[in-house]
């Protein structure tokens, strides 16, 4: 489902003398359906580039990425919006939203962009908000003013809202409580066993061992060591 | 969505002013449903562009193709002046910075919005009328406000009627010229979260000229650069903030207060 | 000629020149024709360019009627028509029916009027869009395009703000379906009667420099909404002198007591009637029948 082939990465600093910052290169892995492939290596390796690069967030430099059918590494603009709409999803580490829009036109969003309708929409908003225990008195309200946990729980709500097929999750269970990161690896549990294919980043060891099909160490993509 | 034509297809704009350059060999493919930002600062081209693709200013080379609903692809540029207002007063819109500029500010809310309907024939003072009173609800403008002059409203408020008035005619392409500038941050917010609202009910394409990086992230799925009447990168929105390849690009992100 | 004036006061050649512009005006209906408007020895405001128009068209032969807000003997009325009587030595008269021309200013004679006659209308303001637009170039280029939307703009707030329409004179017309007019500050009483007539309709504006015409025959239709039809509203009362129900009716004020009278603002027609032995409610009593 999610294919990357030898891939290369450097960042060209033009206003610090021009310096070229090479990252990665000859990257490769595969996740497939139904699989879900954690990420590992030292802080700085390389892991959230990757994963940047996957959701078409860097550019490519070198080599492929696809998801399913469609290739990133130059991809059309609304090649890579089609496929955050209905294949690719991620849950980042940040939640980054419009002020005001209440926390449960959040989570409906994606649903709305695929053209649910608005109460289907925010019933299963409402729903997964349940389950992820944000208490109902708050779902009015902007999430820009909750507290972290609150914030990651919101955005872990938004993430798992569509049944995606193929998934990127960024530290889905840091700053999380124990119940709280039950709930998530139950929601990744439930996404491997629908058929999703999901590529995530774990500094929790434990998640890891109880979630991870196999894991990819990255340093060895690494140009910076 | 499901046709493969672009809504809009701009190709090879150039505008020149005597011997300054307006805008140079823009070219860019707009799909139905798409929102595109360009930033750039002041003197950069992007409202020069803005107008040649908008009608407004006629561009000394180059094409503005727009998928018609009748008539499938047609260059804009090539149109005769009645059609062309005609396409201004229904399949598109345009949306100033300043209300002043886009709406009449001796006329009523209600006049306001109705004069596009009435401008395509409508003759139902009542019907009018209610269509005024559901899009100014969905402008977040009371009722009751239906019949005050613009003049009476505060600056968010004028430019959601601005907002209203040109999106009445489910037009399939709106040109945006700093559409949040002069307001207040608050009412910005409310602003761009009302027009992210219509953009995805309404299905809209739209062109957004800013100087704002945080409206385009927010707003935009794509992103065109410009400086010194050159596009010199576009790509998708997060892509061009988070990982800008051009020099200016760099500058212009790394440029940004961090709050 | 016993004084010294060209006939009708202007040179033939100016003549010519604002023929030129009628004849343009009869072939595009409704149509605003410039002219080069001329010097004419009355202020602006007192019917320069119905004077011109008028001039353009005498000739020896006609028989002139002046008219001002329907009557023949007003102060505006009075000096035309001795403008004329002096200048071109025609025939005048106060019966529309005798009339071969007929200048008005802000009324249509009550008596319908026949194939062969000329109405001249005074016009102030020409441009129906002004108010609303006011860069000339912004109006011509709406006409040209017949972008009119902004006409029912004016009519929609007359609503918002009244309940009804409002205007009630210089209601705004269109022309044979394509060019939109100001039919000069006649009640909308009067529009109905712009329409089909036998008589040819020329406007003249002097100070605004504008020339248009309705040919005889022609379609004239007031805007209005399919919900807020066009009504020629009038006093609902009959005329106290004639007894007339269906003429357009000035009020009077009589003392200052709240008295007041209603009156045809048509002189001639009412005066007709009169003649005819037709009476209203505040006819003087007639001693002995």
């Amino acid at each position: 489902m999610i294919a990357v082939q030898d891939v290369s990465k450097s960042f060209t600093l033009h206003n610090q003398g021009s310096a070229v910052l090479p990252v990665m290169t000859g990257a490769s892995l595969q996740v497939s359906a139904g699989e879900c492939v954690g990420l590992i290596g030292a802080s700085g390796s390389g892991k959230s580039t990757l994963m940047r690069m996957i959701w078409g967030n860097y550019r490519i430099d070198g080599g492929s990425i696809r998801v399913g059918t469609v290739e990133l590494a130059g991809a059309e603009p609304r090649a890579v919006i089609a496929l955050r709409r209905g294949t690719l999803g991620y849950v980042s580490q940040f939640l980054r939203v419009l002020p005001r829009v209440p926390t449960l036109d959040v989570v409906a969003e994606p649903l709305l962009a695929l053209g649910v309708a608005e109460e289907a929409a925010r019933e299963r908003a409402a729903a997964m908000l349940t389950r992820l225990n944000i208490p109902e008195r708050l779902w009015g309200l902007s999430p820009t003013t909750f507290s972290g946990g609150e914030q990651q729980r919101v955005n872990i709500a938004r993430g798992f809202i569509h049944a995606w097929p193929a998934m990127l999750l960024d530290e889905p269970t840091a700053s999380l409580d124990a119940g709280n990161r039950a709930v998530v690896l139950d929601l990744i549990r439930e996404a491997k066993a629908r058929g999703a294919a999901i590529l995530g980043i774990f500094h929790d060891e434990d998640a890891r061992a109880q979630v991870c099909d196999r894991l990819v160490d990255v340093t060895g993509f690494s140009v910076l060591r | 969505m499901t046709r493969d034509t672009p809504l809009l297809s701009v190709q090879d704009i150039t505008k020149t002013y005597g011997g300054r350059i307006g805008c140079a060999d823009v070219s860019f493919d707009l799909w139905p449903g798409e929102v595109m930002g360009i930033v750039g600062e002041s003197g950069s081209g992007k409202s020069t562009l803005l107008s040649c693709l908008a009608g407004h200013l006629t561009p000394d080379t180059g094409r503005v193709v727009f998928d018609t609903r009748s008539e499938g692809p047609r260059d804009v540029l090539a149109m005769s002046e009645p059609e062309r207002r005609m396409l201004a007063r229904t399949d598109w819109a345009f949306v100033h910075q300043n209300p002043r500029d886009g709406l009449r500010m001796g006329v009523s809310a209600g006049g306001n919005v109705g004069e596009r309907l009435m401008a395509v024939g409508a003759r139902h003072y009542g019907r009018i009328r209610d269509e005024a009173i559901d899009w100014l609800g969905r402008v977040e403008i009371a009722a009751d406000r239906i019949d005050d002059r613009p003049r009476q409203f505060s600056g968010g408020m004028q430019q959601r009627l601005q907002i209203a008035r040109n999106l009445v005619t489910g037009p399939r392409l709106v040109f945006m010229d700093e559409p949040t500038g002069g307001l207040d941050v608050s009412v910005q917010a409310r602003l761009l979260d009302l027009l992210r609202g219509l953009v995805r009910q309404m299905g809209l394409s739209a062109v957004i000229v800013t100087h704002d990086l945080a409206v385009v992230r927010l707003l935009a799925d794509r992103l065109m650069v410009m400086k010194g009447g050159q596009v010199i990168e576009q790509g998708l929105t997060d892509q061009v903030l988070d990982d800008p390849q051009h020099a200016y690009t760099q500058l212009l992100v790394s440029s940004v207060l961090q709050v | 000629m016993s004084n010294h004036y060209n006939f009708a006061y202007l040179d033939e050649q100016t003549k010519r020149m604002i023929r030129r512009a009628i004849l343009k005006g009869v072939a595009v209906p409704g149509y605003q024709v410039p002219f080069a408007s001329r010097e004419m020895p009355m202020p602006y405001g007192w019917g320069t360019g119905g004077v011109q128009v008028t001039a353009a068209c005498l000739t020896p032969e006609d028989r002139l009627k002046v008219i001002d807000q329907g009557a023949d003997d007003t102060t505006n009325a009075v000096s035309i028509r001795k403008f004329f009587q002096r200048t071109a030595e025609v025939a005048v008269t106060e019966h529309t029916a005798e009339a071969t021309v007929i200048q008005t200013r802000h009324r249509i004679p009550e008596r319908p009027l026949t194939a062969g006659q000329i109405l001249v209308y005074q016009v102030p303001i020409p441009e129906p869009l002004r108010f609303l637009e006011p860069r000339e170039t912004e109006t011509r280029r709406m006409h040209a395009l017949e972008d009119y939307g902004l006409m029912h703009v004016k009519l929609y707030e007359d609503i918002a703000r009244n309940g009804a329409i409002a205007t009630s004179y210089a209601y705004p017309v269109k022309v044979e379906g394509r060019y939109v007019m100001d039919p000069s500050p006649i009640p909308k009483f009067d529009n109905p009667k712009l329409s089909g007539t036998p008589a040819l309709q020329l406007f003249g504006a002097g100070r605004e420099q504008r020339i248009y015409a309705i040919p005889p025959f022609t379609e004239v239709i007031s805007l209005d909404f399919e919900d807020y039809p066009f009504e020629a509203t009038k006093a609902p009362h009959a005329c106290d002198l004639c007894g007339d129900g269906g003429s357009y009716l000035d009020e009077v004020i009589t003392d200052d007591a709240g008295g007041r009278m209603f009156v045809c603002s048509d002189t001639d027609h009412c005066a007709s009637r009169q003649a005819a032995g037709h009476r209203g409610r505040l006819s003087p009593q007639e001693d002995a029948a």
